[in-house]
C-alpha cells in the first residue's frame, strides 16, 4: 500500500477555522454526545409509555401502542430522518414551515427528535417483552391485593420487569450513540460527519476513520460500565436475573 | 474487566496491522504493476455530471473518462501492449484516496480538485478544467453579492474547499451567515429549493449542472461574483515519475493536437446524456491559458 502515514496531522490546523483537526472531531463528539443523549431521555421516556401500554388489558391502548412500534420500527433510520427533515415542514401551515427551517441548529432538533422516536418503538418492545416475562400471577396478584391497574405496573411489575431488560436497554444506548452517525445526512457535523470533513480536507483518511473509531469504542466502552454498574446497584438479591447469572450486554 | 481487555487488544490489533501493512508492499511504479496484470483500473464518479457518471445504459462515461481514454490509450503504446485490459471501479469522495493508495484503482478519472495540502498524499496530471467557487440562488431573492448575503442562512456540502472558503469569508467580513453544511450536492440544492437556506456555494460548474437538471432552470441565478479559483485534475499515485511522465505527456499531446477542443464540446456544448441536457459552458479563459501552456500546478495563484 502506497499511502502516506501522517499521524501528527491531529495537531495541525484544521481549515475549518475552529482550531486542529482534533479540535473538529472534538466538536464532533461533542454533538455527537448531546444527540445522543437528548434521543436517548426521548426514547427512554416515550418507549416507557408506549411499552407499558401495549400490556394493558385495554384494547384501543394496545392497538395504538402497535401501531406506535410498527410504524418507527419499520421504517430505515435514514428514510425517517430525511422524511422529518424535508417533506414534514413542507406539510406543515406555510409560516410554521417556514419558521422551523430558519430555526437554527435545525438539523440537531431534528435529528433528536427522529432519532428518539425510532428508538422509542424498540425499547418499547423490550419493556413489553420484561413486563410479559413475568409469571401472570404478578399482575392478578398486584390486583387482588386491591391496587388499581397503575399502582400495580408501578409497584410490582415495572420495578422487576426493567430489572430483567437493563441488559437489552444497554445495547440500546449504545445504538442510540451509534445511530446518530445518521444525522449527518441532514447536516449535522457530528463525528462521523466530522471524520468525513477531516479526510476531505486534509486526504489523510485512515487517520481521521481510526480516530473517529477509537473514539467510539470508548465512548461505547463507558456506556456499558455505566449500565453494568447501574445493574448491580439496583439488583435485588433473589429476584430473577439477579447477580452473577446476569446475561451479559452488549456484544 | 475481560470487556475492557477485548475491546483494548482489539483496537490495539488493528491498528498495528494498520501500521505494519504500510511499508511493507511499497509499489515499483504503475507501469510495472500494469504490465504484469496486463489491466490498467479507472475509478469514476457516479454522478459528477459532466465530468464522470452514469448514463441512462448504465455506462461510466464523461469529459474525463474521455481524457483518461486517451491516456490509456498512451499507455498501451508505451508497453506495447494494444490488448490492454480497462476496468472501471465507481469511487466516492471518501473512498478515492484508500482504493489509489492500496492499488485497487491507478487514475481517477472525475472532478477532484488539485491542491497543494491533497498534493501531500496523492499526485495530479495536467488540470483539466479550471472551476470558481460561486453560489446559487433564486432570481426572486435578488441576490448578487456575498454581501447581499449578510445575516442570512447559506449551505455548501460538507468536507468541500467551498464551505472553507465562505466559513473564512464569513469570518473576514463579519457578514454573521449562518453556514449550514450538507451531506451532498443535490442535498444542499434541495435545501435552497425548499427555502432552508438561500444561497448554495459550490464549485459554477457544477452549479451549472444542478440548474440546468432542475425542474424549473429560470428560476435560479448563479452569482458573477467568484470566491476562488479550483483546477481539477485527474488524480495518480504519488512518486510515480515514470507513470506520471507517460500520462502528462498524453494529455499535453490532447491539448497541443487541439483534441481537446472536440472532447470540451462535446460535453460542455452539447446535450449530453442521460437527459439530454445542454449545459452551454463555453471553455473559460482560464482555461483557455492551461490548454496553451499545460500545467499540474495546484496552486490557485498560477491560474490568474
Amino acid at each position: 500500500m502506497k499511502y502516506n502515514w501522517n499521524w501528527g496531522i491531529f495537531w495541525q490546523l484544521s481549515p475549518d477555522g475552529h482550531g486542529t483537526y482534533l479540535d473538529t472531531l472534538l466538536t464532533g463528539l461533542g454533538w455527537t454526545l448531546a444527540t445522543a443523549l437528548a434521543a436517548w431521555l426521548i426514547a427512554l421516556a416515550l418507549g416507557m409509555v408506549v411499552g407499558v401500554v401495549r400490556t394493558t388489558p385495554v384494547n384501543w391502548m394496545r392497538r395504538a401502542g402497535d401501531a406506535w412500534v410498527e410504524v418507527f420500527r419499520n421504517v430505515p433510520l435514514l428514510v425517517q430522518m430525511f422524511i422529518w427533515f424535508f417533506v414534514v415542514p413542507e406539510l406543515l401551515p406555510a409560516s410554521v414551515g417556514a419558521w422551523l427551517k430558519q430555526l437554527p441548529r435545525s438539523a440537531f432538533y431534528t435529528a433528536v427528535v427522529c432519532l428518539g422516536l425510532y428508538t422509542s418503538a424498540r425499547v418499547a418492545e423490550q419493556v413489553r417483552a420484561g413486563i410479559q416475562s413475568l409469571a401472570s400471577g404478578q399482575r392478578m396478584a398486584g390486583i387482588a391485593l386491591g391496587l388499581t391497574l397503575p399502582q400495580t405496573y408501578r409497584y410490582i411489575l415495572l420495578p422487576m420487569a426493567i430489572r430483567i431488560v437493563m441488559p437489552p436497554l444497554t445495547s440500546e444506548f449504545m445504538n442510540v450513540i451509534k445511530n446518530s452517525a445518521v444525522a449527518l445526512t441532514i447536516g449535522l457535523v457530528e463525528l462521523t460527519a466530522s471524520a468525513r470533513s477531516m479526510q476531505e480536507f486534509s486526504f489523510q483518511v485512515f487517520e481521521a476513520f481510526t480516530a473517529a473509531t477509537l473514539i467510539y469504542m470508548a465512548l461505547n466502552l463507558i456506556v456499558v460500565r455505566g449500565m453494568r454498574w447501574l445493574e448491580r446497584r439496583l439488583a435485588v438479591p433473589g429476584l430473577l436475573g439477579a447477580g452473577q447469572a446476569m446475561p451479559q450486554a452488549g456484544h | 474487566m475481560r470487556n475492557l481487555r477485548s475491546f483494548v487488544s482489539v483496537g490495539l490489533a488493528a491498528l498495528c496491522a494498520l501500521l505494519v501493512a504500510a511499508p511493507a508492499h511499497a509499489q515499483e511504479g504503475t507501469l510495472k504493476k500494469i504490465k504484469e496484470t496486463g489491466a490498467i483500473t479507472l475509478g469514476h464518479r457516479d454522478a459528477s455530471i459532466p465530468f464522470s457518471y452514469f448514463d441512462d445504459k448504465q455506462a461510466a462515461v464523461g469529459y474525463a473518462m474521455d481524457l483518461c481514454g486517451k491516456i490509456v490509450d498512451a499507455v498501451k503504446a508505451d508497453l506495447k501492449m494494444p490488448n490492454l485490459q480497462v476496468k472501471l471501479n465507481p469511487v466516492t469522495s471518501a473512498t478515492r484516496i484508500p482504493l489509489m493508495a492500496n492499488g485497487t484503482i491507478d487514475l481517477e478519472c472525475g472532478s477532484t480538485t488539485n491542491n497543494l495540502e491533497r498534493q501531500k498524499q496523492v499526485s495530479f496530471t495536467i488540470t483539466h478544467f479550471v472551476t470558481a467557487n460561486r453560489f446559487v440562488s433564486k432570481k426572486a431573492g435578488n441576490l448578487k453579492t456575498v454581501d447581499d448575503l449578510k445575516g442570512k442562512t447559506v449551505v455548501s456540502t460538507s468536507g468541500t474547499t467551498n464551505i472553507k472558503q465562505i466559513t473564512e469569508i464569513n469570518g473576514q467580513k463579519n457578514l454573521g451567515i449562518t453556514i449550514l453544511p450538507a451531506k451532498d450536492h443535490a442535498e444542499a440544492f434541495l435545501m435552497v429549493e425548499t427555502g432552508r437556506a438561500a444561497a448554495f456555494f459550490m464549485d459554477d460548474i457544477l452549479l451549472y449542472s444542478l440548474v440546468a437538471n432542475s425542474k424549473t432552470p429560470s428560476e435560479w441565478v448563479i452569482s458573477a461574483d467568484a470566491l476562488s479559483v479550483e483546477p481539477y485534475g485527474i488524480m495518480l499515485r504519488k512518486d510515480d515519475p515514470s507513470f506520471k511522465k507517460v500520462v502528462d505527456d498524453a494529455m499535453t499531446k490532447v491539448y497541443k493536437s487541439g483534441e481537446i477542443n472536440a472532447i470540451y464540446a462535446k460535453w460542455f456544448l452539447q446535450p449530453v446524456p442521460p437527459k439530454g441536457i445542454n449545459l452551454n459552458v463555453p471553455m473559460s479563459e482560464v482555461f483557455k491559458h492551461v490548454v496553451a501552456k499545460p500545467t499540474d500546478s495546484g496552486d490557485p495563484n498560477d491560474y490568474k
